[in-house]
C-alpha cells in the first residue's frame, strides 16, 4: 500500500471514528468556529475605531488572517497526532507498537488524530477570505489563485514543521510543553498582521527562523498588488512559500535525530 | 505549582509572546491615527496588556478540572456525604485552585513587564505603576473582588459539567464569550463607543476590566466604589444562582461507577 493511500485510510478511519459522537464533534467544531472567530473581534474593533493602520485597510488585514488561519486549520488537523505524542503514547509506551510496523512513523501520527472540529477554524479563515475579497476588491485572476494556493500549501507544511518539532521534543520532556503553542497559537497571530507593523528584530525573526512572513505577508502583498512597504522585491512573494517546505524538510531532519535517540520508557 | 516548575515557566513564556505582540500591534494602532477620541492612552493600553495577561487565569473559560473528573469518576458522591455545605466546600476548592496559579502569573509578569522590559531599554512599552496610591488599594480590592467573581462564574461551569457529565463541550463555548466580554481580548474602552454602557454593566466587566480601570484611575472616587459595588452585586447574584443550580443538579445527579 502506497504511503498516500495508507495516509488516506488513517485518516478515514479517524475520522468515522470520531463521526460516532455525532453531538461531540459538532459542539467542539462550533467551539473552534467561535473560539478563533474572537481574534476576528479585536482586528475589526481596532479598526472600527482607529480606521487604519499605517495606510493598511481592514479589507487587506482580513487577507492575512484568513490565509493564516487556513493554512493553520489544515497543519492542525494533519498534525495533532504530534502533539499527544508525549502524552499519549511516550508515557504509556504504545510508541513501541508505532515502531514495530513496517511504515513510517511520522505518517501513522499524522492519521492517528484527524481531528473534525478543525473544520471550524478552516471555515472561519474561508469566510473572512470572502470577506477580504469584497472589502478589499481583490480580482481572483488564475495567478493570484495560483499564488494563494502556493502559499497555503507552504504554510501548512510550515505549520505541521512546528507540531514535529513539539512532537520531537517531547522524545527528551516526555510532556508535551505549552511553549510550543508560542510558534503555533502565536505564530497564527503573529502572522495575521502585516509584517510591516513589527520591530526590526521581530520581522527578521518570522523571515528568517519561522519563516512565517514567506508563507503568508509576501503572498498576500503580490495578490493585492500592494508594494512592500519595507522594500522587498514584487517577486518574493512567488518564491517564498518555498521556505515552509525547507522548513518542514528540517523538522523532520530533527524529528529523524530524535527517534534515533529515542529509548523506550518500558512501561 | 512548584511540582509543574518547567510547565508553568512554559505557560509564562507563552504569556509573554502573546502580550508583546498584543503591545506591537497596539502601538502601530495608535502610531498613526489621531488620537483625539481615544480614550486611553497607549501608554495605558499596553500596561493594561500586561495586567490582562498576567490576570488570564483569573479569566473563568474553564471549570475546575477536579470537580469535573470527581464527576467522571463518581468521587462526587463523597463531596455529597460530607457533613458541610456542597457549594462553600467546591467554591473555596476553586477559588483556591485560581488564587494558586494566578499569584506566581502576575508576580512573573510584572517581573518581566514592569522590571526587565525598561533594563534592556524597552521602557515604552513596560507596564507603568498604578495611577495613585489610592487607585492602588483600590486596585487590591478590586482584584480580591474579581478573584471571588472569576470563582463564583467557575462554580456555574462545574455546575453545567455536572449535570452534563463532561466538560469538554461547555469549556470550548465559555471561553470565547469570556475572553471577549472581560476585556481580556482587547480593553472595554477601545470597543464601539455605542456599547460602553452594557459593556461595563454585564458580569465579565468585573474580572479584568473593572479592576483595570481602577488602576489607572479612569473610575476613582465614588466612581470607583460604584465599580466595587457593580463586582459585589454580580457576585451575589452568580453565587445565589450557583446555589439554586447546584441543588436541581445534584437532587438529580445519577452517581456513576462505585
Amino acid at each position: 500500500m502506497g504511503s498516500l493511500r495508507l495516509l488516506m485510510r488513517l485518516v478515514a478511519a479517524s475520522l468515522s471514528g470520531q463521526a460516532r459522537y455525532p453531538a461531540s464533534a459538532l459542539m467542539l467544531t462550533t467551539g473552534q468556529f467561535l473560539g478563533t472567530g474572537i481574534e476576528v473581534i479585536a482586528v475589526w474593533a481596532l479598526f472600527h475605531r482607529f480606521g487604519e493602520v499605517q495606510g493598511w485597510q481592514l479589507g487587506e488585514v482580513a487577507l492575512f488572517y484568513g490565509l493564516v488561519n487556513c493554512m493553520f486549520a489544515v497543519a492542525d488537523a494533519l498534525g495533532r497526532g504530534f502533539d499527544t505524542l508525549g502524552t499519549e503514547f511516550l508515557r504509556t509506551g504504545a510508541f513501541d507498537r508505532l515502531l514495530l510496523r513496517p511504515r513510517p512513523v511520522a505518517l501513522q501520527l499524522m492519521g492517528h488524530d484527524f481531528r473534525i472540529s478543525r473544520a471550524g477554524r478552516l471555515l472561519q479563515g474561508a469566510l473572512v477570505l470572502v470577506f477580504a475579497t469584497v472589502q478589499a476588491n481583490i480580482a481572483w485572476t488564475p495567478a493570484a489563485i495560483g499564488i494563494a494556493l502556493f502559499a497555503l500549501a507552504g504554510g501548512a507544511a510550515l505549520f505541521l514543521g512546528i507540531l514535529v518539532l513539539q512532537g520531537t521534543l517531547s522524545f527528551w520532556t516526555v510532556e508535551s510543553l505549552e511553549i510550543a503553542n508560542v510558534l503555533t497559537y502565536g505564530g497564527v497571530q503573529a502572522a495575521q498582521y502585516p509584517l510591516a507593523l513589527y520591530a526590526q528584530w521581530f520581522r527578521r525573526v518570522l523571515t528568517f527562523i519561522v519563516p512565517l512572513a514567506c508563507v503568508a505577508y509576501y503572498p498576500a502583498l503580490a495578490i493585492l498588488g500592494k508594494p512592500d512597504p519595507l522594500g522587498a522585491p514584487a517577486w518574493m512573494g512567488l518564491v517564498s512559500p518555498l521556505a515552509g517546505f525547507v522548513f518542514l524538510a528540517a523538522a523532520f531532519g530533527v524529528w529523524r535525530f530524535g527517534l534515533r535517540h529515542y529509548a523506550s520508557t518500558g512501561s | 505549582m512548584l511540582q509543574y516548575r518547567t510547565a508553568a515557566l512554559a505557560g509564562f513564556g507563552t504569556q509573554c509572546w502573546w502580550g508583546g505582540i498584543k503591545v506591537m500591534v497596539l502601538a502601530a494602532f495608535y502610531g498613526g491615527a489621531s488620537m483625539a477620541g481615544t480614550p486611553m492612552s497607549l501608554t495605558q493600553a499596553i500596561t493594561y496588556s500586561w495586567l490582562s495577561q498576567g490576570l488570564l487565569v483569573l479569566v473563568p473559560w474553564l471549570g475546575d478540572p477536579e470537580v469535573a473528573q470527581a464527576v467522571r469518576t463518581g468521587a462526587v458522591a463523597y463531596d455529597r456525604l460530607r457533613p458541610v455545605d456542597a457549594y462553600a466546600l467546591w467554591f473555596a476548592r476553586s477559588a483556591g485552585w485560581i488564587a494558586a496559579r494566578v499569584l506566581p502569573r502576575v508576580a512573573l509578569m510584572a517581573a518581566f513587564a514592569a522590571v526587565a522590559l525598561p533594563l534592556v531599554g524597552l521602557g515604552d512599552w513596560a507596564w507603568k505603576p498604578p495611577a495613585s496610591f489610592a487607585a492602588a488599594i483600590a486596585f487590591l480590592a478590586s482584584s480580591v473582588l474579581a478573584l471571588l467573581l472569576s470563582t463564583s462564574m467557575v462554580m456555574l461551569l462545574n455546575i453545567a459539567a455536572t449535570a452534563a457529565l463532561n466538560e469538554r463541550g461547555i469549556n470550548a463555548l465559555a471561553g470565547p464569550v469570556v475572553i471577549v466580554f472581560s476585556g481580556n481580548l482587547l480593553p472595554l474602552m477601545l470597543l464601539p463607543n455605542a456599547w460602553q454602557t452594557a459593556l461595563l454593566l454585564q458580569p465579565f466587566a468585573g474580572v479584568v476590566d473593572i479592576p483595570a480601570r481602577i488602576y489607572f484611575g479612569l473610575m476613582s472616587g465614588w466612581q470607583a466604589m460604584a465599580g466595587l459595588g457593580l463586582q459585589s452585586f454580580w457576585i451575589v447574584v452568580l453565587v445565589v444562582f450557583g446555589r439554586m443550580a447546584m441543588q436541581r443538579t445534584m437532587r438529580r445527579l445519577e452517581v456513576q461507577g462505585g
